[in-house]
């Protein structure tokens, strides 16, 4: 468990921040599935974080934790240096940490632009009745919002489908339209849960782009679940395996790499007896 | 060739979020206001005002609030005719109590006390979806004509258990009781539904819509953005409650003059305002007043034809009446979920490109 607060310097050179958020020995159980088993691990500001492992290694159960889903039977959440009590999703989303899905969860009957709109939602501050007018603070509002999802929408090259409902985009915008919706919330915390999944090679290098160029930008922090070793090796400045809900590696990408439990439970290569 | 968008370009984000983006449908939305407005008081008499216009108008409203609530939020209410009810006997009771008090402000207060009383039928929305909350929501119908039949409070102790409007006045002119003269009734229908669809459209293309679309579409993504499911629900219901609550009142106070619960806002009412908003188009402010005015023509139109010109006696028209309704219902929701609205979306996208369609 690392209580040090101090950052370190990654291999380009970029400056990695204090502790941000500080999982301490969370177990979670459905019934008699035990699907964490006392896991601790940290994130620290600026940095890219993976967590790898086998399929139902317990990798989504951990980010459902992270953006509070589901709510742990034991262990701490600590966020900011403070400990989070029990808290409903959309408080998650207040405290400054967006996420995208595994399978796209996208607003079907709603154009790309009012999808990532919804990400300003927590920067609406004017009532129901100035609403309703439609004057005054909420028309203010309205623009300014408007204007920082603009920025995201050229930030992500998405503007020729601004106007386009979700439901007729292939997959691969939607995948960049989900994305799109959780920068306009203005993270500092930002969970992708398989951001690359069923994606071509091109798609993939686009969408790894984006997001080193998100960290680089706006500096902020990268939890990632990616199968493709490849790209988790090439972002990640740390990395965390998971096997059967328990943690059996957690460090840089070389130290993963080389770490014999990681080799064996997920790699399996380069190992003979 | 009017119709079009190419060089209207808008050059500012409030430009382009506005109601009606491109300048034909403005010109058309002040064309049909003025209309509305100036020459059709003039024009209207007993018999348009009262078997079209006002049923148009006030059930326009209706279906407003119940799209609110089914077409932009997901949450289906079989209960509009009970909170129709609630309008109209909180506008009763409002218009014997404080009988200096301008009628206008009653229907306001009536729909105020509507939001209230759909916020906590709302409340089980929290729990269950769908179907379930169709049945809780149609309990609710069940309770309130209950009520309104059982407590004598309700209809000030009358001997009949029937509610009539006292004759009230706005700038001298009569808008309740029996001598109101045609287009004021009308001028006064007209009124609300132009301030109730204003208020619907900016709350609908503004964040309170969104969020109302994003828990319809998914919750738990609305949930991970930061949208309080409780909240948006509970908004959705008070929004939806405050539209039916002031036809109700309108439509006992304004339209009918005199109701009996059971007959005027029983099932068949929340029915009706449902098969309005699915063929109209859910989740449209220009849905909710085409399948208002849809099924508000329906049987004046067939009356037209099958009575006046073909001769059928008139209960079988009645009943023809019910099987068309049924399946247009089918039809719509087989083929065209989206109603109406969905309809004129097409044929607009098309006329934007008429006369070269590729």
């Amino acid at each position: 468990m690392s209580e040090v607060q101090t950052g370190y310097v990654t291999e380009d050179g970029r400056q990695i921040g204090d502790v941000m958020l500080d999982l301490r020995a969370i177990t979670l159980r459905f019934g008699g599935v035990e699907a964490i088993k006392n896991i601790s691990f940290d994130i620290r500001e600026g940095e890219i974080r993976a967590i790898i492992g086998p399929n139902g290694a317990g990798k989504s159960s951990m980010l459902n934790v992270i953006s509070g889903f589901y709510v742990p039977q034991e262990g701490e959440v600590w966020f900011h240096g403070k400990k989070r009590p029990p808290v409903k999703p959309f408080q998650v989303a207040r405290q400054g940490i967006a996420r995208t899905f595994q399978n796209i969860a996208l607003f079907e009957g709603m154009s790309v632009l009012d999808n990532i709109m919804t990400g300003r939602l927590n920067y609406t501050k004017s009532g129901m009745l100035a609403q309703a007018i439609w004057k005054g603070k909420a028309e203010r509002e309205e623009t300014e919002n408007r204007e920082r999802v603009e920025r995201v929408i050229d930030f992500l090259e998405i503007q020729a489908i601004r106007k386009t409902p979700v439901g007729r985009l292939p997959y691969g915008l939607k995948k960049r339209v989900e994305l799109a919706r959780a920068l306009a919330a203005e993270p500092k915390l930002l969970l992708l849960d398989e951001p690359m999944a069923g994606m071509n090679v091109e798609e993939k290098e686009d969408m790894s782009r984006f997001i080193l160029d998100v960290n680089d930008e706006f500096g902020t922090t990268i939890a990632l679940i990616e199968h493709d070793m490849g790209v988790v090796m090439d972002l990640s400045d740390r990395v965390v395996v998971m096997d059967y809900g328990k943690k059996i590696g957690d460090g840089t990408p070389d130290e993963v790499r080389n770490n014999q439990d990681v080799i064996d439970a997920y790699l399996g290569v380069a190992h003979d007896e | 060739m009017l119709y079009r968008e190419a060089g209207d370009y808008k050059t500012s984000y409030e430009a382009d979020s506005q109601t009606f983006p491109i300048a034909f449908d403005r010109y058309r939305y002040w064309f049909v206001l003025a209309v509305a407005f100036l020459v059709l008081p003039f024009l209207v008499n007993d018999y348009v005002v009262n078997a079209l216009l006002l049923p148009f108008l006030i059930y326009s409203i209706a279906a407003i609030g119940l799209n609110i609530l089914t077409g932009y939020t997901g949450q289906v209410s079989l209960g509009t005719g009970g909170f129709m009810a609630v309008g109209a006997y909180a506008c009763y009771k409002l218009m014997t109590a404080f009988p200096d008090v301008n009628i206008l402000i009653h229907v306001l207060l009536a729909g105020g006390i509507t939001a209230i009383v759909g916020t906590l039928f709302g409340l089980p929305s929290l729990r269950i979806k769908g179907f379930y909350l169709a049945v809780a929501t149609l309990a609710a119908q069940f309770f309130l004509v209950w009520l309104f039949n059982k407590v004598a409070w309700f209809y000030n102790y009358s001997a009949s258990g029937q509610i009539s409007a006292p004759e009230r006045f706005v700038f001298g002119v009569a808008v309740t009781g029996p001598n109101t003269p045609a287009w004021a009734s009308y001028l006064v229908c007209l009124v609300f539904v132009t301030f109730c669809a204003l208020i619907a459209r900016n709350l609908t293309r503004g964040a309170l819509g969104r969020q109302w679309m994003a828990i319809r579409d998914m919750d738990i993504a609305a949930e991970i953005i930061g949208v309080n499911p409780l909240k948006a629900k509970l908004t959705a219901f008070a929004v939806s409650s405050f539209f039916v609550g002031i036809s109700g009142a309108l439509f006992f106070a304004v339209y009918l003059g005199a109701v009996e619960v059971g007959e005027a806002f029983g099932i068949n009412k929340s029915f009706l305002v449902l098969f309005m908003i699915i063929i109209g188009g859910l989740g449209s402010i220009f849905g909710a007043f085409a399948g208002a005015a849809f099924l508000v023509t329906l049987p004046v139109f067939l009356k037209l034809i099958g009575v006046d010109l073909l001769g059928w006696p008139t209960d079988l028209v009645a009943h023809l009446q019910l099987v068309v309704v049924g399946l247009l219902i089918m039809f719509f929701l087989v083929k065209e979920p989206h109603g109406l609205a969905q309809l004129w979306r097409v044929a607009k996208e098309k006329l934007r490109l008429w006369p070269f369609p590729h």
